[in-house]
């Protein structure tokens, strides 16, 4: 006889967490096989697929379209330079205690641009970086306008050798974005990542059912500005330079992010990883024609929009009917002979 | 004192300016719930438009806005029609995004064509020119600014409420459906409020440039000024959006007197106390 159960799992979600887990070994190993450059490439994809994880989260879940997010990688970045320098903090603590003082900061935030609905959050969430540069332009002991350099001590704090700090930043940066998938993913399974996705799909239909849309869009803006908030801190742990205009930069940590994960597809957790990954073959094939390139990112982005709402893994999903993260509940059957 | 007086004049008067970034703006919101994000990238478009056009021209850049001013509203009316069209309805994502996209394409092509290099508008006279008031020296353009804003608020304000168009304007602003149903072709009208926003665009891009130099990374800066000045007014009250401008730009002239780094600091923050305090504007639209 058959029974019939319940169940998120399928077989292309278990391969593909097999998979996953092989990629992980190789990639953790990379500081070994990889070149120099390579291992910078890679970093900066890890912390760029964290961004674009997180700003899913909020956007495509939450229905928060922030264009501001540079706020907090901004923010991130200079806490990590002023925490070290005047805190005396080793830096992988300086980053993460930045991203606690970006959710404290973050609440008051909220509560404010919250007032703004749709595209005039958007907007709103941009000024609130645009108050973040030119505040931090102003604090001189950070370097103004110019910006600053991490100090020596503080970047041999991290590893005695040039290339065992390289290997450090390369694995902090594939640590955050695990970390960051991973946590997504498991909000997502739980009961609130469940009203989340109730959120996306109807406003209305959600608080009907008694879901406190308001506390839930808070919480997710209040977790997504800590962990933004560390990955600034790795991003310029990387570059070791900071300054307002690069910290702040709508189109290197807003615009980027927002074009991976409308062309991986939003809403979906697997969308921001083949975004990102497309993002950069497009990126490194076609660096040499300069501004070119963003102008075909930007267009690309407005045809998926317009003809691809899901984007690629979209047209993926409904023509294989497949689920990397299982998230969505399925009916199996399973022949059951022992039962006779 | 006088100093203090003269920056609240200059600022009363940048807010002219400021009130002409936000009028398109605020114009598409009221007709069709469309937020353009490229809104200050079209504003730096059509000041290179200007430039382009009183360099080969060989004339003043007023004149120049006989040219400019048709082209941005063709302009409009063909990306409303063929691409914003497209975007509307329940979901915000696609206008939002979509107009996002394009910000980042005009951007990246006035790069391509006119480089990063600063430009600007030589207006001639008329930049240094001005009026002995009272002890006060009032530039003749920023007045003049001042005095276009007023005349293209009151002209958007007539079309909106006294003519045929403004009625077609206000039905598919009520209901798009119901207006489609009366006979309004509500593509079409949406076609023209955008050729009419960006024909307001087209003003203050020319004024912009010959006022101050400009690049192709300055759109962001003035969406956000007009955007600050239609919050701070009220949505959906042009009269309020020019109150809205004048704020901010009162409040830039005074940051900018107590310390030359708060200019801009000064404006976004009354932005942000204006929304914590009354975040519907401080003259919002009464529905009647």
């Amino acid at each position: 006889m058959t029974t019939a159960f319940v169940t998120r799992s399928t077989r292309a979600s278990r391969i593909a967490m097999i998979i996953a887990v092989l990629a992980l070994i190789v990639l953790a190993a990379a500081p070994w096989w990889a070149g120099r450059a390579d291992l910078r490439l890679m970093g900066e994809i890890f912390l760029y697929l964290a961004l674009a994880c997180l700003w899913n989260l909020m956007a495509g879940y939450a229905g928060l379209v922030s264009v501001g997010q540079q706020a907090f990688v901004g923010f991130g970045g200079y806490m990590l330079f002023a925490l070290t320098m005047f805190g005396g903090l080793h830096p992988v603590v300086a980053i993460l205690a930045g991203g606690v003082l970006a959710a404290i900061v973050s609440v008051p935030i909220a509560i404010l641009v919250f007032r703004l609905r749709g595209a005039y959050f958007a907007i709103g969430t941009w000024v609130v970086a645009e108050v973040f540069r030119l505040s931090f332009a102003q604090v001189s002991s950070l370097g103004g306008g110019s910006g600053s350099s991490l100090p020596v001590d503080v970047v041999r704090s991290l590893a005695d050798s040039r290339s065992g700090r390289e290997a450090l930043a390369y694995w902090l940066a594939l640590g955050a974005a695990v970390v960051v998938i991973g946590v997504v993913y498991a909000f997502l399974r739980t009961r609130r990542g469940l009203a989340l996705t109730a959120i996306r799909d109807s406003e209305v239909a959600a608080s009907g059912l008694g879901i406190d849309i308001w506390r839930t869009k808070l919480e997710v803006y209040v977790v997504t500005s800590a962990f933004t908030a560390i990955i600034g801190g790795l991003i310029f742990l990387q570059k070791l330079r900071i300054s307002p205009d690069a910290a702040f930069s709508v189109n290197d940590w807003t615009a980027f992010v927002i074009f991976i994960v409308v062309i991986g597809g939003i809403g979906t957790l697997e969308g921001p990883i083949i975004g990102t990954l497309l993002f950069f073959a497009l990126r490194e094939t076609l660096a040499d024609y300069g501004t070119a390139y963003l102008i075909a990112l930007g267009a690309v982005a407005i045809v998926v929009m317009l003809k691809a709402p899901k984007g690629v893994w979209g047209l993926i999903r409904d023509r294989f009917d497949i689920e990397l993260f299982p998230l969505s509940y399925r009916v199996r059957t399973r022949d059951d002979h022992q039962g006779n | 004192m006088m100093e203090w007086t003269n920056a609240i004049v200059q600022g009363v008067l940048l807010g002219g300016l400021y009130a002409l970034f936000a009028a398109g703006l605020s114009l598409i919101f009221g007709v069709m719930r469309l937020v353009n994000i490229a809104h200050g990238d079209l504003i730096v478009l059509a000041a290179y438009f200007g430039l382009t056009t009183s360099v080969m021209l060989g004339v003043h850049p007023f004149a120049a806005l006989m040219v400019v001013v048709p082209l941005m509203a063709g302009l409009g009316y063909v990306l409303q029609r063929g691409l914003l069209n497209r975007t509307l309805g329940d979901d915000i994502l696609p206008p939002l995004l979509v107009t996002f996209g394009l910000s980042v394409i005009i951007q990246n092509a006035l790069l391509e064509s006119y480089s990063s290099d600063p430009q600007k508008l030589s207006g001639g006279a008329i930049e240094t020119a001005s009026l002995q008031i009272g002890g006060l020296a009032l530039g003749v353009l920023p007045l003049l600014t001042f005095g276009i804003a007023v005349v293209v608020i009151a002209l958007l304000q007539w079309i909106f409420y006294a003519t045929s168009l403004g009625r077609g304007f206000r039905a598919v602003s009520d209901n798009q459906d119901i207006a489609q149903i009366m006979g309004f072709n509500k593509a079409h009208v949406f076609g023209l409020a955008m050729a009419l926003a960006l024909a307001v665009t087209a003003i203050a891009g020319i004024l912009l440039g010959i006022r101050t130099s400009f690049d192709p990374s300055v759109g962001g800066g003035r969406l956000i000024f007009g955007f600050e000045a239609v919050i701070i007014g009220g949505l959906g009250n042009l009269w309020g959006t020019l109150a809205g401008g004048v704020i901010l730009g009162v409040a830039q002239t005074i940051g900018a007197k107590i310390d030359p780094g708060w200019q801009l600091l000064a404006g976004h923050i009354v932005f942000l106390i204006v929304l914590a305090v009354r975040p519907n504007g401080l003259f919002p639209r009464v529905d009647h």
